[in-house]
């Protein structure tokens, strides 16, 4: 007996009772369609949390200080310590020393209160180099970056983010302009472009960005030249731990530290932030699957209690086959062909409604992140579904192959 | 063409054995039409499902058209079954989801045989007279159509021999003769046929009547035709 006799045989056999058939491939329509979007919801997310990261620059090194220790050796925050200088910013931006690093930054700043006529908004304050844009991939709307000569003089001059553009000028171009922040006054050069949400709390489109220098002589006032942060971009994402290693030692031997575990900073790299949310979506994505999964075993169940009373309904045709020459695996062939149709075309109209879902579903509820349905995933699905078939249908099929032929005849 | 040799078949009913054929011997030639009758309990049945190859006799050698049936496996009893046996059942045993056609076909299907597959049937169904019906369910035919639906799907693989098991069991007595005449057709043209049956006076068809009595062969005649069949 050829496949595509088989197949004729299935669909008649299908046909033959419609409803029954229709109800167990929903079965496993459901199944598919649920691996299908909730996969694709797992990976969007993971997408989405990826973007948010890389929009940070995914070759962004972080240096903070080590924990300050108070009196008695008492731990204090996170970054509270203040050991970095301006100093270490230029040393780890030798080339010589560290090779993997294309520029570093200093970063130190806080909230800060800005007016312009009658409009006021609290923000929060950067000050930093003239490298900024590049490195924290901050890239310009308009007017222009602080240079080099405007960190040296500590000019008073700002760049500004879209939020506080909106929130300080009703229309008006602020290039120009002259704000008070903390009562000093700024000029405005320039304003950066819209950047998003990094997916935490702060927005990173409501910043002020004057020169480090311009920063700890007006507005940081009593707290010393420290810098907060030191950000270095490395020459690749790949170069990122290479550049690890450098920084930390350029950074042990100006601080005059042996033990590396005694060092007075920590280094955190954006490609470490990266592949912890990854591994957290990773395994977001596979729960969503295993879940959607246990629905599609749910459906391969259907199939074989279907099948089962398919076979038992059959017994007497099964009988006549046998009777007029139909061997072991024909019997075989047929009943398996009638379950893994059932399960393959449940399989290929869950996917269709799969996608279906995954369209429509994130217009109704909004905070979904979009689904993102990999092909891979698509025909892993059918090929699952169509195993199904082939699994949930092997008992019930060798039942039937298995009846004697006298016995099969003799069933009422 | 059939030779039966000290053929017996045990069946076991738990710790009782049931002997239903005690050592029968038989030699049918070819193109002889042979009736097997017996009252219920005489081991007919399992007489015909041997003959048949639905089943294995206990001992004894049964050898059809040059094979020896008794050592073959499942699938080689289902390839004799397919290409040197027709069945004829009293309960017609046509399949009831497809067409009169697809049933006539089916033995060619399992032959693996696709080579005008669908002509053949048409045959088939043209020598029993029903050429008009090929695209009718099994249900939409009568009693006597259908039976004659399951003799052309016996004879599509041109097999060595008929088997009938009562196969007028179910019809009435105009339905009857007229399967009772095709079979006698067939015969005339050279087919071998094996008709089981308790009723004489269908026996009476049957050039040879072999009769059958708790397992064992009681009388085995030839006999006069039937005068009402000598056209």
């Amino acid at each position: 007996m050829s496949i595509i006799e088989g197949l004729r045989l299935a669909v008649n056999g299908l046909l033959s009772n419609r409803l029954r058939s229709g109800l167990t491939m929903l079965g496993i329509l459901i199944g598919v369609s649920a691996v299908i979007l909730l996969v694709g919801v797992g990976n969007g997310a993971s997408v989405a949390v990826q973007q948010q990261i890389q929009s940070l620059g995914s070759n962004l090194l972080t240096v903070f200080p080590s924990n300050a220790r108070g009196a008695g050796g008492v731990q204090q925050g996170f970054g509270t310590g203040s050991t970095l200088t301006l100093d270490d910013v230029k040393a780890i931006a030798n080339r010589q020393s560290s090779p993997d690093v294309v520029t570093a930054i200093p970063s130190a700043g806080g909230r800060a209160q800005l007016t312009f006529g009658n409009q006021n908004w609290n923000s929060s304050l950067t000050g930093t180099t003239e490298d900024f844009p590049s490195v924290r991939n901050y890239p310009l709307a308009s007017g222009q970056f602080f240079t080099a000569g405007d960190v040296d003089a500590s000019s008073k001059v700002a760049v500004i983010g879209q939020t506080v553009v909106t929130n300080l000028f009703s229309g008006e171009d602020p290039i120009g302009q002259v704000i008070k922040i903390n009562r000093q006054s700024f000029r405005v050069i320039g304003v950066l472009a819209q950047k998003g949400s990094s997916g935490g709390f702060n927005n990173q489109d409501d910043v002020v960005v004057v020169p480090i220098t311009a920063a700890w002589n007006y507005l940081l006032g009593g707290r010393g030249r420290n810098v907060q942060q030191i950000y270095v971009e490395a020459t690749s994402a790949e170069a990122t731990s290479a550049a690890t290693t450098e920084v930390t030692q350029v950074l042990l031997d100006r601080h005059h530290i042996s033990d590396p575990a005694q060092a007075d900073f920590q280094i955190l790299s954006q490609q470490d932030v990266l592949n912890s949310a990854s591994q957290t979506t990773g395994v977001l994505t596979l729960m969503l699957g295993a879940i959607a999964g246990i629905s599609l075993v749910v459906g391969g169940i259907g199939i074989m209690n279907i099948m089962l009373v398919t076979v038992t309904e059959r017994t007497r045709e099964i009988g006549i086959r046998k009777a007029i020459g139909a061997r072991r695996r024909d019997i075989l062939m047929q009943f398996l062909i009638e379950s893994m149709f059932l399960a393959g075309l449940g399989g290929a109209l869950g996917i269709l409604v799969g996608f279906g879902l995954s369209r429509i579903l994130p217009l109704a509820v909004s905070s979904l992140p979009t689904p993102i349905i990999s092909m891979p995933s698509v025909f892993m699905a059918f090929g699952i579904s169509v195993g199904i078939g082939l699994f949930f249908g092997l008992y019930p099929a060798n039942r039937a192959a298995r009846l004697r032929p006298i016995e099969a005849l003799r069933y009422e | 063409m059939i030779t039966l040799e000290g053929i017996t078949k045990v069946y076991r009913a738990g710790e009782v054995e049931v002997p239903a054929l005690k050592g029968v011997s038989l030699h049918i030639p070819e193109g002889e039409f042979v009736a097997i009758m017996g009252p219920s309990g005489s081991g007919k049945s399992t007489l015909m499902n041997v003959i048949g190859c639905l089943d294995q006799p206990t001992e004894g050698r049964y050898i059809l058209d040059g094979y020896d049936v008794s050592a073959l496996t499942d699938d080689q009893l289902a390839w004799i079954r397919n290409r040197k046996i027709g069945f004829v059942f009293q309960s017609f045993n046509l399949i009831p989801r497809v067409s009169a056609a697809h049933n006539v076909e089916m033995p060619l299907i399992y032959a693996g045989d696709s080579v005008q597959r669908r002509e053949r049937a048409m045959a088939a169904l043209e020598s029993v007279g029903l050429l008009d019906r090929a695209g009718h369910l099994p249900n939409e035919l009568s009693g006597g159509q259908q039976q004659r639906v399951a003799v052309a799907r016996a004879l599509v693989t041109d097999p060595a021999i008929l088997l009938a098991d009562e196969p007028t069991g179910n019809l009435d007595t105009e339905s009857s003769l007229e399967i009772l005449k095709l079979l006698r057709d067939l015969n005339q043209q050279g087919r071998t046929i094996v008709l089981i049956t308790h009723e004489a006076d269908i026996a009476a068809f049957a050039q040879r009547v072999v009769r059958l009595r708790d397992g064992v062969i009681v009388s085995d005649e030839r006999q006069a035709l039937a005068a009402e069949l000598v056209r």
